[in-house]
């Protein structure tokens, strides 16, 4: 019973609030309190929510979980795990392993340009005045039991902050690194806070490494100020036993641009809770999701996106592949207030399903108080194109492969949205693979390593099928 | 090569070929003719097994083969080829994916290793210029955003590519122009050899003035109420279908 789990969390709250607190300035120690009764009195989500309808927690919060309020002592070195060279795409990257920062005795990175990153536990020591200024800003729009729970709980996560005027020229690489022997309750808090007319790519990966099952509650704020430019890419590649919670949070300021994926390609029970706020005229959001799911697995994408000033513009494409028993959620609301006029919103989500088994629940959800806007919203559920496959199979081009074709074909438009050269065939070939039933659970991330690079020539190597 | 005895073909109950009678021998070409809705592409679909047609009586031999035993794409490795009369729009997959996919499907099937690179471009710009194709169309997505004449160009590069033993052309004249007739009608003469042969489906008389026939067949009703030589095409041209209606 998921009781039985409330009720172990607050006995463990309790017991290792002062591990917790370490770091705390006492505003957030105030903060954390608040937050753990919130998620007392709320409680888990459950289906009798709206926002969580489709997803039943309950199952995978039946399971039991342990909970660590310290790393552990092994040595861990992360540099092997991710050693690993992609030409042309130079990378900072920076790990988690089992929820806690690698090199979190290490003082925070700080690099030429001034962006400086590490350990958000770290940062609550070296920048109380950031931490305060934007910790929980933006996740509070959202109460929920399980941000709550973050909030009371979260320990340790990553920290980035760029000063005004930067362009980050490398990539920042946040990988989450799942594996340890029993099944892990993982909590992480990142803080991204991009200053003004400065960009960040930033491309943030979950895997896991073993098949225990494990359940992570993730919240990520990120602050843009005006004219800041973000590209942010979830990755998820994780065993069919793991849930993951990713809540993530975008306050846009004045001209800021946000461009956004979501790329499922494995888990248990994904859930994207992605939540946007364009608070500044003249702000732009594109917001893109695919999900590649089979067997019992499950992915919802909530996206919530709030017009709250004039001439802005969002667009959110999401598509997913879904096969044997897999079920999927699209919830797309979009919130236009009062006074933002010559508001531009447009929601597409498609959905192929490949048995009769799976299921799709697409839900958009246009809210307009402002008169002078454009919107648009359109939800699709069908099977692959029967006149395509037969044009594709009179060629003489097996069943199998006619489907991949079409499978990919339709992935492409997600992938092709991606400006990063050497990231969108990372992640083609990642997503070809997926297709191809080729996709192991080691294969971490965009830049996976242990010698395992292997190129992918989805231009038909026939030896392969 | 292909032989067609008494077929009868019906779509959700409904006949639409009753009794058709044609048999095609190797180097050469046949035209069948007719109005339309007399069952000209229901023939093009059942040779290649399209789905939804339904064999209530005869048989379809192909190469000494019961070929209705055969599922789409064992025909097309069998050397079937279909010039489709609309051709599909395949958004995400390019044509150069698309064409050597198919070309290695092939050669796979006869045991042959995947083609190089280099063979197949090479291949590729060699069909190219033959059926004047721009090569950006190569790079583009399967006939997507194609003109109507590049689809049906299209259609014969494939088959230039694809080297066929049966190509059937259906109805792949109609919105060409007269230069882009005589561009698709190059591209067929141009594979013609004693080994293959080509079934043409057109309801105008036009396209056969560029690909001339050995035969040409009268379909009408679902089945073929007059065959003769190429002379035939231009007495249908004059005196269109009627007259052959009342025999």
């Amino acid at each position: 019973m998921e009781t039985v789990l409330k009720e172990k969390i607050s006995e463990l709250f309790v017991k290792n609030k002062f591990k917790i607190f370490n770091n705390d300035p006492d505003e957030v120690k105030a903060l954390r309190e608040t937050a753990f009764a919130d998620f007392l009195r709320l409680d888990f989500p459950t289906i009798k929510w709206e926002a969580w309808k489709n997803t039943d927690l309950k199952k995978v919060l039946d399971r039991d979980y342990n909970f660590y309020f310290e790393p552990a002592k092994e040595h861990i070195d992360i540099e092997k795990v991710f050693q690993c060279e992609v030409p042309d795409f130079d990378t900072h990257i920076i790990s988690l392993y089992n929820g806690w920062y690698v090199y979190r005795d290490k003082p925070l990175t700080k690099l030429p340009d001034g962006t400086i990153l590490g350990s958000f536990a770290r940062a609550m020591e070296e920048y109380p005045e950031i931490i305060l200024k934007h910790y929980n800003q933006y996740a509070k729009e959202n109460k929920n039991g399980l941000n709550s729970l973050n909030t009371a709980y979260a320990q340790d996560g990553i920290f980035i902050y760029v000063p005004d005027g930067v362009e980050t020229y490398k990539t920042i690489q946040m990988v989450n690194i799942l594996n340890k022997e029993d099944n892990l309750f993982v909590q992480n808090r990142n803080l991204v806070i991009v200053g003004k007319n400065s960009k960040l790519t930033l491309v943030h990966c979950d895997d896991s490494h073993n098949h225990k099952s494990s359940f992570t509650n993730t919240v990520t704020e990120v602050f843009m100020d005006e004219g800041a430019k973000v590209d942010h890419y979830k990755l998820q590649n994780l065993n069919n036993i793991t849930s993951l919670i990713n809540s993530t949070f975008f306050y846009q300021s004045a001209n800021s641009n946000l461009t956004s994926f979501a790329i499922s390609l494995n888990g248990g029970l994904i859930r994207n809770d992605i939540r946007i706020t364009l608070d500044g005229e003249g702000s732009n959001a594109d917001i893109n999701g695919l999900y590649l799911v089979d067997k019992e697995q499950h992915v919802d994408n909530q996206v919530f996106v709030d017009h709250a000033k004039p001439g802005c513009t969002s667009n959110e494409l999401f598509k997913g592949i879904l096969d044997d028993q897999s079920t999927a959620v699209f919830n797309g609301h979009i919130l236009v207030r009062k006074d933002a006029q010559k508001t531009n919103a447009y929601q597409k989500n498609r959905n192929v399903l490949l048995s009769d088994k799976a299921t799709v629940n697409a839900k958009p959800f246009l809210e307009i108080y402002a008169d002078d806007v454009k919107c648009s919203h359109g939800a699709t559920v069908g099977q692959l194109d029967d006149e395509a496959m037969f044009y594709i199979k009179s060629r003489g081009i097996s069943e199998y492969n006619a489907k991949l074709l079409l499978m990919y074909a339709f992935a492409a438009e997600v992938i092709n949205k991606i400006t990063i050269v050497p990231l969108k065939d990372r992640i083609d070939d990642l997503v070809k693979k997926r297709l191809r039933g080729e996709l192991a659970i080691c294969d971490q991330c965009v830049l996976h390593c242990r010698n395992q690079e292997k190129i992918y020539d989805f231009n038909i190597d026939m030896s392969k099928i | 090569m292909l032989k067609i005895k008494n077929l009868h073909v019906s779509i959700e109950g409904k006949e639409i070929l009753i009794g058709l009678n044609l048999e095609i021998n190797a180097g050469e070409v046949h035209a069948i003719m007719g109005p339309n809705g007399t069952g000209k592409s229901t023939l093009a679909s059942v040779i290649t097994g399209k789905e939804g047609y339904e064999v209530t009586e005869g048989e379809v031999i192909y190469m000494g083969h019961d070929l209705l035993t055969l599922s789409t794409e064992e025909r097309a490795l069998e050397g079937i080829f279909l010039g489709f009369q609309y051709p599909v729009e395949i958004p995400g997959v390019s044509m150069i994916n698309f064409l050597r996919t198919a070309i290695n499907e092939h050669r796979k099937y006869k045991g042959l290793d995947p083609i190089g690179a280099s063979e197949f471009l090479a291949k590729m710009e060699e069909k190219r210029k033959l059926l004047e194709i721009h090569d950006k169309l190569t790079t583009r997505s399967v006939n997507e955003g194609f003109s109507g004449g590049e689809k049906k160009r299209n259609e014969i590069f494939q088959m230039a590519m694809l080297e066929p033993k049966l190509a059937i052309l259906d109805e792949t004249d109609s919105g060409l122009d007269i230069d882009a007739l005589k561009v698709v009608a190059k591209g067929v003469n141009s594979l013609k050899t004693k080994d293959n042969a080509t079934l043409v489906i057109t309801h105008y008389q036009r396209l056969l003035d560029y690909i001339i026939p050995d035969f040409v067949h009268v379909l009408n009703n679902g089945k073929i109420i007059k065959s003769g030589g190429k002379e035939l095409a231009f007495e249908l041209e004059e005196k269109g279908y009627e007259w052959l209606k009342e025999v």
